[in-house]
């Protein structure tokens, strides 16, 4: 870079940051709570970012991380506007409580306001952890959201752990031994896995394993009452990772560089694991990320099946019991969650794949 | 010792087993290669020539077999080598470059890396003499910024960089044998020369002899003491350059060495080979290019050729040279 240049960027850096002292400025005095002024230092500190971070991973993380605010703020709206536009609301059932109690009920949770205001007391609530409480239980949202994700973590984090190494160990295999037996087994298997919907699944495992062979307890929080619901939640995924690792795998066997290691005299083990699987790895990790925000949140079908009383449970009861703060709870949880682990992806992906660029 | 080629290849079968049938790649090929020479191996696609290097390095892919023939190096057949054995044997004894730089080098490793695997497989050199090492092939290789490049990965170097890299990891560990699969075939024009010469001054740096296959005669013209023409996976002429060059026997050699474009003769149309190459599933009972060969005699359809001596260097697989060796050979009784 030659001098004008960079005396142009330092301009403009100064300049950047002129503007965004003014407006911190501005927004510490306008804004009247203090998780808010934090949240637009964040803000600001995040677009500098993105204009001046001089590697291309910093700068696309910062997007990122900007990206995400945005979305979880619409998926909040969106859920928000759409659980009021259906008719009724948390305390009108079969049997009423009198228009006394109501009107109490409703002061206590703002819904005798305006949409708009109730929206905004909500993210007010929100920058400062306050997920609410249930209309339904009166606890707090973030305590059961926490206990339950507790349960969903540790039966999602197995699940998709055994998923990932039996898909790549099995992916591998089949691989290796295409058209062969191993391969036609491996392959039947995990199309018999993709195609049942888990519901079956989970409902044939409880069905047999637990109540006609009792190998097993009903859901308690004792560790063996755990492998059930964890085989019913790993097997479409292990079964999805083993069906990608074999096509990328053939694939990359037939590359080019393969035959270069081969010729260089590298072990045909190492030529394999090494070689081979760092870019077989790549379309995998594309579905890896996703799908571990599925299964760490716990699939409401499994959750409810086996009665684990995880986040997935606990987000079904909150819809029909229409109990608001739970929704928006789980809601902007399971949100957060998802774009911090496509966002974790896409960052193992660019540790994987050099040839990845972010600009 | 002194004596025995160091390479020989005897007869060589390699067939690659299809749901559609054996495909016949190479049909009985045979070669010697001395040390420090260079042998050019030159035939269209599908003629087996890449096929032929492959069987050596014993590199085929699963489905394909060497059926018969025998691969001398130093008097010892490396075919009934145990697959440990090959190992070490391949790129510390022979080694190879292929045709596309771009996809050859593996992607998600450091040039660094592979250069310095390569370096690590065949000696018990410790981490800084490794890297020294590296370093030095990439000087010795003509990469500009070699400390920058070890640390980039294959995507961020030019074609011809790429390919420097890949002659820079076949020579790491002075094999005997480069084996040069169509090395310039995906470079462009100027950098085919380049890289052409930077081959040359290598092996007379190194004194490794090379194998350096090719489809175009042009490419290996100044660089090769011996060449071979390969058709349908059999070896039609065999000769020294001057004698493939200025005295063709075989109707394909012939033909090959009117396509090459010339630049002193102006607007002389190139003339092809007319016909595409023989179905390999189903080889012709006679001579294989018999369909194609303007001067196809009755004998061309119905028997093979056999391999005959021109001259104790020149070996022609053609009814016509036989045809033509027979009348020379009556000329000169009735003389």
């Amino acid at each position: 870079m030659d001098n004008a240049a960079r005396s142009q960027k330092e301009k403009q850096l100064i300049a950047a940051c002129i503007i965004s002292l003014v407006i911190f400025a501005a927004g510490w005095l306008t804004l009247p709570i203090l998780s808010a002024k934090i949240l637009l230092a964040v803000v600001l500190l995040l677009i500098a970012g993105t204009l001046f971070f001089s590697n291309d991973t910093g700068r696309y993380v910062c997007k990122r991380i900007l990206l995400a605010l945005i979305t979880v703020l619409i998926i909040a709206a969106i859920t928000f506007f759409s659980m009021n536009a259906i008719p009724g609301g948390p305390f009108s059932k079969e049997k009423a409580p009198s228009a006394a109690v109501q009107a109490v009920l409703e002061e206590r949770f703002h819904l005798n306001e305006p949409l708009g205001t109730q929206f905004l007391l909500y993210l007010e609530g929100l920058m400062q952890g306050n997920f609410c409480i249930s209309t339904k239980t009166g606890r707090e949202i973030s305590t059961t959201i926490f206990e339950s994700f507790a349960i969903s973590a540790k039966l999602g984090g197995y699940a998709a752990l055994i998923a990932i190494v039996l898909g790549l160990c099995f992916g591998s295999i089949a691989a290796l031994n295409r058209a062969k037996t191993a391969d036609r087994v491996i392959i039947f298997f995990t199309t018999l896995f993709v195609a049942v919907p888990s519901f079956i699944m989970a409902t044939l495992l409880l069905l047999v394993f637990c109540l006609k062979l009792g190998w097993f307890p009903i859901f308690s929080t004792s560790n063996q009452s755990y492998v059930l619901p964890v085989i019913a939640l790993m097997l479409s995924p292990m079964s999805y990772i083993t069906r990608l690792t074999k096509t990328s795998m053939l694939d990359v066997l037939g590359q080019d560089y393969i035959r270069t290691a081969r010729a260089k005299g590298v072990k045909q083990s190492l030529v394999i694991f090494k070689h081979a699987l760092k870019n077989a790895l790549i379309p995998v990790i594309t579905y890896v990320g996703p799908m571990m925000a599925y299964i760490l949140t716990g699939s409401m079908v499994v959750e409810t099946v086996f009665t684990t009383g995880g986040l997935g449970t606990k987000f079904v009861q909150g819809i029909s019991n229409r109990d608001y703060p739970m929704i928006m709870g789980t809601t902007i949880f399971l949100a957060t969650l998802m774009v911090t682990m496509t966002l974790i992806s896409d960052l193992i992906y660019k540790v994987v794949d050099p040839r990845i660029n972010f600009d | 010792m002194s004596n025995v080629p160091l390479l020989q290849v005897k007869n060589l079968h390699t067939s690659f087993i299809t749901d559609a049938g054996e495909v016949k790649a190479v049909n009985g090929i045979s070669y010697n290669l001395d040390r420090g020479k260079v042998l050019g191996i030159v035939g269209e696609s599908g003629s087996g020539k890449s096929v032929s290097a492959y069987s050596v390095m014993r590199i085929l892919t699963d489905t394909g077999r060497v059926t018969q023939g025998e691969v001398l190096f130093n008097g010892e057949d490396i075919l009934k080598y145990t697959p440990q054995q090959m190992q070490s044997f391949r790129g510390s004894r022979i080694s190879m470059i292929f045709q596309d730089p771009m996809t050859c080098l593996n992607p998600v490793f450091t040039v660094g890396s592979q250069l310095r695997e390569a370096i690590r497989i065949h000696t018990d050199r410790t981490k800084e003499q490794i890297n020294a090492r590296a370093l030095e092939m990439l000087q010795l290789v003509g990469v500009n910024e070699p400390e920058k490049r070890l640390r980039q990965y294959p995507h961020e170097l030019s074609g011809g960089m790429r390919q420097r890299v890949m002659i820079a990891m076949a020579l790491a560990c002075e094999p005997d044998i480069l084996i040069a699969d169509e090395p310039t075939t995906a470079l462009d024009v100027t950098i085919q020369a380049q890289i052409l010469e930077l081959m040359q001054n290598l092996q007379k740096k190194m004194g490794m002899a090379i194998i350096m296959i090719t489809h175009d005669l042009g490419v290996i013209a100044d660089i090769c003491d011996e060449i071979i023409v390969m058709y349908a996976g059999k070896v039609c002429e065999r000769g020294t350059a001057d004698e493939i060059f200025y005295n063709p026997r075989h109707e394909y050699t012939k033909g090959l060495i009117r396509s090459i474009p010339r630049v002193t003769e102006k607007h002389e149309k190139l003339v092809p080979i007319a016909g595409s190459p023989v179905d390999l599933l189903n080889l012709p009972k006679g001579c294989a290019f018999a369909s194609r060969c303007e001067c196809a005699m009755k004998i061309c359809l119905t028997e093979q050729p056999e391999e005959t001596w021109v001259n104790d260097s020149h070996i022609a697989a053609c009814w016509n040279n036989v045809k033509r060796m027979y009348e020379e050979s009556k000329g000169g009784e009735a003389r």
